[in-house]
């Protein structure tokens, strides 16, 4: 787990065990903003909720906001081992639903940003890649990422879409290793976020059409056992706010 | 023969219990996580899931490059090992570091060095694929490649161990009596460090087997063409655990006969 800032004063010295039950108390003081939050979030929105922490920190300054930022399964498989977490914010709506259906969410999930596919080519674009049919090119070295992971179950719901058959040379762990692979020039296109092509200078976007693409939904949502329920209420809350949805777009997202 | 157990009872003494206690701990730290594998597993579903395209395919993969990155090890490895244990050429001490960093480096790491050199825009890719357009990653040769990186150390580490604990007497003394260099050490040198070669193959060979980061970042994951049986658990994990533990079976199974198999009869035994 990558937990990032630092404890609050009170617990600074504590341990894991310590720091949660001093947020349960601070909690219990009332309707107080204060204390730490921890937020399970999806790899992919490192850059959103690093904004999204500084913002909130700064509209409550007794708030501690801990980010845990791992795969949405992995977060899922955590949650579901009793990892003490305050928010969960998943990159799909299937690992969501799995933790909402095992009864440890605090409220229905709501979606907090959007996104979309595109395709993203090396800056150079060797294989001259220009629409989604061209990915059926068995010369071209083409990348998706795998089955069951988000981006891959997109990528494939896109090309049945287009009824594209990809020449599919590698099918990548994560959305990361696919860009990597793509901006180290290795691979000719490969099928991504559209907010990683934003955040990536060596690669460049190719337009998939409104009518095959899919809108990825971002849900988050207040866990049921949060040892700081107020704050991770205030939290999903303020992600939602004109504030927060103003952060989700500044990092490239489509707003909820 | 009569006072033989007289001796042997003053050797086998109990052991200390504190050593029992924390080796039974130790071997613990083994024996728990291969429990909680054969306690997931779908004991019912089991023959179905081994016999599906992703296992074959893996399985045909994984031992076809392992064995081939064991042999290439083998036929590198072992000069290499002679040079380092036997010749102070000058950078030796730099040259056995690098040889041996693939066993410390994570193999994500020794994953993506091999794709900037060895990939299509490499130092040593480029030129190759542009007069020939042949491509490293994303094929077979890639995984060995890549399994061959990370496993090659063993070998070599094992064997310049036999190598520099050879009593060099037994070579001199075959050469005195007339033999060649070359028929002493196929007839004198290789037979003293058969145990520690056959110890370093059979390293080098499950390391290859087990091989995932490296391979993952630089040969890709195809079925049938790069995914390897660590590759197919990798992804079996996100869509279809079932699998995955079958996957995960088959893998602790091999490893497990050929170390047990051999370990035994070679590697301890001298």
């Amino acid at each position: 787990m990558v937990f990032k800032r630092a404890m609050v004063s009170c617990c600074t010295a504590a341990t894991l065990v310590l720091t949660v039950s001093c947020g349960s108390q601070s909690s219990d003081a009332g309707t107080e903003i204060s204390g730490r939050v921890v937020v399970f979030a999806a790899a992919s929105l490192t850059d959103v909720f690093d904004a999204m922490a500084t913002a909130f920190e700064a509209e409550f300054p007794g708030a501690d906001v801990q980010l845990n930022l791992a795969g949405s399964s992995t977060l899922r498989e955590q949650i579901l081992g009793g990892a003490p977490g305050d928010v969960f914010a998943s990159a799909d709506e299937r690992n969501m639903g799995i933790v909402n259906s095992a009864g440890e969410l605090e409220s229905a999930p709501m979606i907090f940003a959007r996104n979309s596919l595109q395709i993203a080519v090396p800056v150079s674009n060797p294989g001259e890649v220009t629409s989604l049919a061209d990915l059926a090119d068995d010369d071209l070295l083409i990348g998706i990422c795998a089955e069951g992971v988000p981006c891959g179950d997109f990528a494939r719901l896109v090309l049945d879409a287009a009824g594209v058959e990809a020449s599919i040379d590698t099918n990548e762990g994560d959305v990361r290793a696919l860009l990597t692979k793509i901006e180290a020039n290795e691979l000719d296109a490969g099928i991504v976020y559209t907010t990683d092509i934003e955040s990536s200078s060596g690669v460049t976007g190719v337009n998939i059409p409104d009518e095959v693409n899919v809108e990825v939904e971002y849900p988050m949502a207040a866990l049921a056992a949060a040892p700081n329920p107020v704050v991770a209420g205030a939290f999903v809350d303020f992600v939602l706010s004109p504030m927060g949805q103003d952060i989700v777009v500044a990092e490239g997202f489509d707003p909820r | 023969m009569t006072s033989a157990p007289t001796a042997r009872r003053s050797i086998r003494r109990r052991p200390p219990i504190v050593f029992v206690a924390l080796g039974v701990l130790g071997t613990l730290i083994f024996v728990v996580p291969l429990l909680g594998l054969l306690q997931k597993t779908p004991w019912s579903d089991l023959p179905e899931l081994l016999t599906s395209d992703i296992v074959i395919d893996a399985l045909r993969l994984s031992l076809i490059s392992s064995v081939a990155a064991t042999l290439i090890a083998l036929v590198l490895g072992v000069p290499l090992a002679w040079l380092l244990a036997r010749v102070d050429f000058p950078g030796r001490r730099l040259v056995r570091a690098v040889v041996t960093l693939p066993m410390v480096l994570p193999p994500v790491v020794g994953g993506a060095a091999l794709l900037f050199a060895l990939g299509r825009r490499g130092f040593v890719g480029g030129p190759i694929y542009d007069a020939t357009g042949f491509v490293l990653p994303f094929s077979i040769w890639g995984v060995i490649v890549a399994n061959t990186f990370v496993a090659m150390p063993f070998l070599v580490v094992t064997v310049e161990a036999a190598f520099v604990n050879l009593d060099q007497r037994f070579e001199g003394a075959a050469a005195t009596l007339g033999a060649s260099r070359l028929t002493v050490f196929r007839r004198v040198t290789l037979p003293m460090i058969a145990p520690s070669l056959a110890g370093g193959l059979v390293l080098t060979w499950a390391r290859a087997l087990g091989e995932f980061g490296a391979t993952a970042t630089f040969a890709g994951n195809l079925q049938g063409r790069t995914q390897t049986l660590p590759l197919a658990v990798f992804v079996s994990l996100e869509s279809d655990r079932g699998a995955a533990i079958a996957i995960s079976l088959v893998l602790v199974a091999i490893s497990l006969v050929v170390l047990i198999g051999l370990r035994d009869r070679w590697w301890l035994r001298r």
